[in-house]
């Protein structure tokens, strides 16, 4: 077995139509049996990193490689390795859970009977065994999602693509299938996920990637990416509007790269977080200015975000 | 693993042939189910041509004479061609939602024949045409309709309906491959589909028509099928021979040959 599962380099893609450079130069590794997580904003080019990988779409320029195959030339090879779980939950709801299977398993060149067995065992495996015989459009969100999971799974891939698979789950179904995906983790798959939540990644990757507008601005574990950033976070709120936007003043001219801001509340992240709230506070305070909160925290991947691209992640 | 790298390096034409056959059928049967899912949607388009039918027979049809064969049989044939080409633009609509959904995407990640996501939809098209023809013989049998040659004579004719609309089916893929989304797969399918359904001999002679539409109505496509349905099935006009019938099936072979692969050809392009 190759230990690197996948390898991309200087991966570019612009869309003919639109043309939008959904990806500018973007190169990364992932080791056989690890997740990694590709964290952005809507836009940042997850998708298409995803779309490429998975031999929907051909780059511009750039290669890849899946367990050393050529993606350009061993694309039918490459198809039977994968998996692919996708954001819209691209399965049939006209169709029940075991006819979306069953198909799912022909297409992927399965004989009848190992078609129909391996449906079976999938929706067993991802409690849908109830439903197995209702249309997918009587299905709630989570069991879309688990469905469209199994779905990805029929050939046993080595490596499994995961297309946002969370989004716009109610917090139940999502720690289930975070569970699922775990459970596929341990028993070796390969991941590769794109998420908008810095929880997920937190949680489920061993590496983490931060991409914006096509481009790679960040990778490394989740603990090494917090650290990169500083190993505090001062947050302090404001009473109005105003306040917050004199203490903005003050704060940016002594810490002019470190300031971020969401709504009445400023943080300042730093290395050093005693001496930082210091020198925070004897600021707001020598200016007479009210805060009415303050809190000193490790970073979270939010904050780590927020100073990489000077915006929430799921801003827009 | 390592199987799955050598078996998939003997990739050959028989092997792709197969594959094409057996995931057509796949997905042949996977839109068939779907149509089934949702009877109101195939209720509906059956109610369209029967409603044509009543028009036709019972509004319009006193009002348009045709010497030598009753109105009834005129109009039957031309309701059979009218029926399987509207029925032909579900071809582009339901690509259209599958696009639009995300379930191409899918099928595109797959092992699986890349050609079999359009001629399975186009031949589950195919069939569903078949089941709206046999209602539609029922309700010409009903409203007075009778068959003037023989019943193999008339099973020709809707043998070269279907080819024919078979062939409208692949310029459908096209558009359901250019359109945003299903409703816009829609909309964009009339302005194509009912010139050629109306400009023709479908409903009323073409020596009706003014000088400039008649040369059109004459020689376009659906006119030629027309003629030669009617021809295989009601024997009109009597004293001809059909050479309209093997005009009909070059028509439907040529427009193949061109539409298919240029929807290949677009739908191998991804986005």
């Amino acid at each position: 077995m190759n230990e690197i599962a996948i390898e991309v380099n200087d991966l570019s893609k612009t869309y003919p139509k639109s043309k939008v450079k959904a990806l500018d130069g973007v190169s990364f590794q992932v080791k056989t049996g690890k997740v990694l997580g590709l964290l952005g904003p809507n836009g940042a080019g997850k998708t298409t990193i995803v779309r490429i990988l998975t031999t929907i779409i051909k780059q511009d320029s750039g290669s890849a490689k899946i367990f050393g195959l050529d993606l350009a030339s061993r694309t039918h090879a490459i198809k039977q390795l994968i998996g692919l779980a996708g954001q819209y939950a691209a399965v049939d709801e006209n169709l029940t859970g075991f006819e979306n299977l069953t198909m799912i398993s022909r297409l992927n060149h399965m004989n009848k009977v190992a078609a129909k067995s391996k449906a079976l065992e999938l929706l067993e495996k991802f409690d849908l065994i109830a439903a197995k015989d209702r249309t997918l459009k009587t299905y709630s969100g989570g069991m879309r999602r688990r469905l469209d999971l199994a779905a990805s799974l029929v050939n046993n891939p080595a490596i499994l693509f995961l297309d946002e698979p969370t989004t716009g789950l109610d917090p139940q179904s999502r720690l289930m299938l975070w569970d699922s995906i775990q459970n596929l983790v341990k028993s070796g798959t390969t991941v590769l996920l794109t998420t908008q939540y810095l929880e997920e990644a937190d949680r489920l990757a061993d590496t983490i990637i931060v991409i914006d507008h096509g481009r790679l601005i960040a990778n490394g574990t989740p603990t090494d990416l917090k650290k990169r950033f500083g190993s505090s976070v001062i947050s302090i709120t404001l009473r109005n509007a105003e306040a917050t936007d004199s203490a903005t003043r003050l704060l940016s001219a002594n810490f002019p790269n470190k300031l971020l801001s969401e709504d009445n509340t400023l943080k300042v992240i730093s290395q050093d977080g005693p001496k930082l709230t210091l020198d925070v506070l004897r600021i707001i305070d020598a200016n007479n200015i009210e805060i009415v909160g303050l809190n000193v925290s490790e970073p979270s991947l939010d904050d780590v975000f927020l100073t990489l691209t000077g915006q929430t992640i799921q801003e827009n | 693993m390592t199987d799955v790298l050598q078996n998939s390096t003997k990739t050959n034409w028989t092997k792709s042939i197969y594959w094409l056959v057996t995931d057509t059928l796949t997905m042949t049967k996977r839109n068939l189910i779907s149509y089934t899912r949702i009877p109101q949607a195939l209720f509906f388009s059956t109610l369209q041509p029967v409603m044509f039918v009543l028009l036709f027979r019972y509004v319009f049809g006193n009002a348009i004479p045709i010497k030598n064969i009753q109105y009834v049989n005129y109009l039957i044939p031309g309701i059979f061609v009218q029926t399987v080409l509207f029925g032909s633009v579900s071809t582009g609509i339901g690509l259209a939602e599958d696009l639009q959904k995300g379930i191409i995407e899918r099928f595109r990640a797959l092992p699986m024949s890349k050609m079999a996501v359009l001629t399975g939809r186009t031949i589950a098209d195919m069939a569903r045409n078949i089941v709206v023809v046999t209602i539609i013989t029922g309700v010409g049998f009903a409203v007075g309709f009778r068959i003037q040659t023989s019943v193999l004579s008339f099973v020709n004719g809707l043998l070269l309906l279907l080819l024919f609309s078979f062939a409208v089916s692949w310029g459908f893929t096209i558009v359901g491959l250019s359109a945003p989304n299903s409703e816009t797969a829609q909309v964009m399918s009339f302005p194509l589909i009912f010139p050629l359904t109306f400009a023709s001999s479908a409903f009323v002679p073409v020596a009706t028509m003014p000088t400039w539409l008649r040369d059109f109505a004459t020689y376009q496509p659906v006119s030629v099928l027309v003629d030669a349905s009617r021809k295989l099935m009601v024997n009109f006009p009597a004293n001809i021979s059909n050479w309209s019938a093997v005009e009909s099936i070059f028509w439907s072979l040529g427009a193949i040959a061109i539409l298919l692969p240029l929807a290949v050809y677009k739908f191998s392009k991804a986005k």
